[in-house]
């Protein structure tokens, strides 16, 4: 690991404050950040520990839930609100990391973690993500955990987090703070950005800027299912996930929201997919034609084939179980 | 750097390097060699200890950031004389071979039982509403971040579900 100066932020404001300086990360859990450091992969020269800092609540507004950035992923999964209100957001956390982990995760923290791509870990190897402009090892590599939907010549990595997914499916809001007392709100949808020819930018978040909290709009009923495909049966990272948020009305569906992991550069959504359900009552048929509408502009790198199939199917199981009659569920 | 660190309710005042990890601190510099480095990346478990009663992989976390903390270590759970009730099940049911995982998975049993009985669900609970109960399909789950080399792992599981029901008959 290569050395570096730490500096514990008493507040918000002392921690924005030092963040302006080049060279300035911030360190939360340190889960994702030291693993990189380990590599050194990530180098930065100044650690800013904001991990004392007083974003560790989880209130309950007229807006909906807001969840401090500190908020670890343990308690995030347990806390009573989210469990009965929330259950897709407790389900994909608890999908994730182990025990240990999830305990010094946190919510802003597991948003920000970055691509598993080995070629990313391996400093021995090119990968425009870690050295912009180096070339990108996976493609042509080895690929079996990359992306189907939204890659670019230049990256084809997935994000990797459960937590994500959940969030994008449920309208989550991320709100950020910097220096001098700035502070926004910008959703899920827009706060990750595709690799184009950029993907060592992964966010909208600005040198400096600080994830304050994150914002989930109040729950809307219906049945919410949280389902990852991986190699093992735990403490694995997804190869594909579905997250939905589905309502029933007389036989019909009446709401859907659904967002994917695992298959691009970060958590999928498509609006067309979730039209065409809209007002349909469920089949096979219509299943098969969200499926097509998700992946239609899908293309496998050889290795990670198998994600075009295995999106399918593990949307219709997901979709099958979320509008079956109460009755019928297993 | 000064960093004050309470492990085992003995206070240890080092002075650290910022790289160097809770793992390192407690293994080269308070000389507490009882916590295992397997995999310093977070994927084996090997260096769990609890602080502030929370389970965590040491490897993945500063000395630094854990100044003035209380840390539990496998030599603070119990003695050769008076052992816990999880080390005395894993003697019980021979619940390890080489026993490099085993102040790993002691010190990760114990602080998940804690989690059960606070009703925190897993990944495998039917229901999010509890009750969460350390059946063998849950203890699996919750202890999937402690990998065994020697595949002990029917004999770990069976000795948590010892200390488990023992605590239950106590309660
Ligand atoms: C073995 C292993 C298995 C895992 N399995 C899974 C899995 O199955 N699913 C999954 O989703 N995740 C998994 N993870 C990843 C884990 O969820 C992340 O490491 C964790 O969520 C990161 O949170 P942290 O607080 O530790 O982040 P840190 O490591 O502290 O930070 C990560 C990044 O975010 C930045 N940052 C942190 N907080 C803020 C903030 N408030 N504002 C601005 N920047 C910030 C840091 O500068 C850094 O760049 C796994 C990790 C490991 C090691
Ligand atoms: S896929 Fe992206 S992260 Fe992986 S090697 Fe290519 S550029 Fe790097
Ligand atoms: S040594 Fe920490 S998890 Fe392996
Ligand atoms: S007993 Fe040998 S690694 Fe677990």
């Amino acid at each position: 690991m290569r050395a570096f100066d730490y500096i514990r932020a008493g507040s918000c404001k002392d921690a924005l404050a030092e963040a302006e300086t080049p060279g300035t990360a911030f360190i939360a859990g340190g889960t994702n950040l030291l693993d990189l450091m380990k590599h050194e992969v990530m180098t930065p020269a100044r650690l800013v520990d904001i991990s004392r800092l007083d974003l560790r609540g989880i209130t309950l507004t007229d807006a909906g839930l807001r969840i401090g950035a500190m908020v670890s992923n343990s308690d995030l999964a347990a806390d009573p609100l989210v469990r009965r209100h929330w259950p897709l957001l407790s389900r994909a956390l608890l999908a994730g990391a182990s025990g240990q982990l999830r305990n010094k995760a946190t919510t802003g923290g597991n948003l920000l973690q970055r691509t598993r791509c080995y070629y990313f870990y391996d400093t021995a190897m090119q990968c425009n993500k870690r050295e912009p402009g180096s070339g990108c090892a996976a493609i042509g590599g080895f690929n079996r955990i990359h992306a189907i939907l939204g890659a670019s010549d230049a990256c084809i990595a997935t994000h990797p987090s459960d937590m994500a997914v959940a969030l994008r499916a449920l309208s989550a809001e991320v709100e950020l703070l910097a220096a001098g007392g700035g502070r926004r709100q910008v959703p899920l949808a827009a706060f990750y950005r595709l690799p184009g020819d950029t993907p060592h930018v992964e966010t909208v978040l600005e040198p400096g800027e600080m994830i304050a909290a994150v914002l989930l709009p109040p729950a809307e009923g219906g049945r919410q299912i949280y389902r990852k495909v991986r190699d093992r049966a735990s403490y694995a990272f997804a190869l594909v996930s579905v997250a939905a948020c589905l309502r029933m009305e007389t036989g019909r569906i009446a709401a859907a929201a659904l967002a994917f992991g695992g298959l691009a550069h970060m958590p999928w959504r498509s609006a067309e997919l979730e039209g065409a359900l809209i007002g349909e009552a469920p089949s096979p048929a219509l299943f098969d034609h969200a499926a097509d509408l998700l992946l239609a502009e899908a293309k496998g790198q050889g290795d990670n084939d198998f994600k075009i199939p295995l999106a399918r199917r593990t949307l219709a199981a997901v979709l099958a179980e979320a509008t079956a009659e109460e009755g019928a569920r297993a | 750097m000064h960093v004050t660190l309470t492990i085992n309710d003995t206070k240890h005042h080092l002075e650290l390097d910022p790289r160097v990890t809770l793992l390192d601190a407690i293994r080269h510099h308070a000389g507490l060699t009882g916590t295992k480095k397997g995999c310093d990346h977070g994927q084996c478990g090997a260096c769990t200890v609890m602080v502030n009663g929370r389970r965590i992989n040491s490897c993945l976390s500063l000395a630094v950031m854990h100044d003035g903390d209380a840390i539990t270590t496998i030599e603070g759970l119990g003695t050769p004389e008076a052992l816990s009730p999880l080390q005395a099940a894993f003697i019980e049911t021979d619940g390890f071979q080489c026993g490099y995982c085993t102040p790993g998975q002691i010190c990760s049993a114990t602080a998940m039982l804690e989690e059960i009985r606070a009703g925190w669900p897993s990944h495998v609970s039917e229901t999010l509403d509890g009750p969460a109960l350390p059946t063998e399909a849950e203890i699996a789950e919750r202890m999937s971040g402690n990998l065994c080399r020697c595949s002990a792992y029917p004999n770990i599981i069976a000795a948590i579900r010892l200390a488990a029901a023992e605590r239950e008959d106590a309660a």
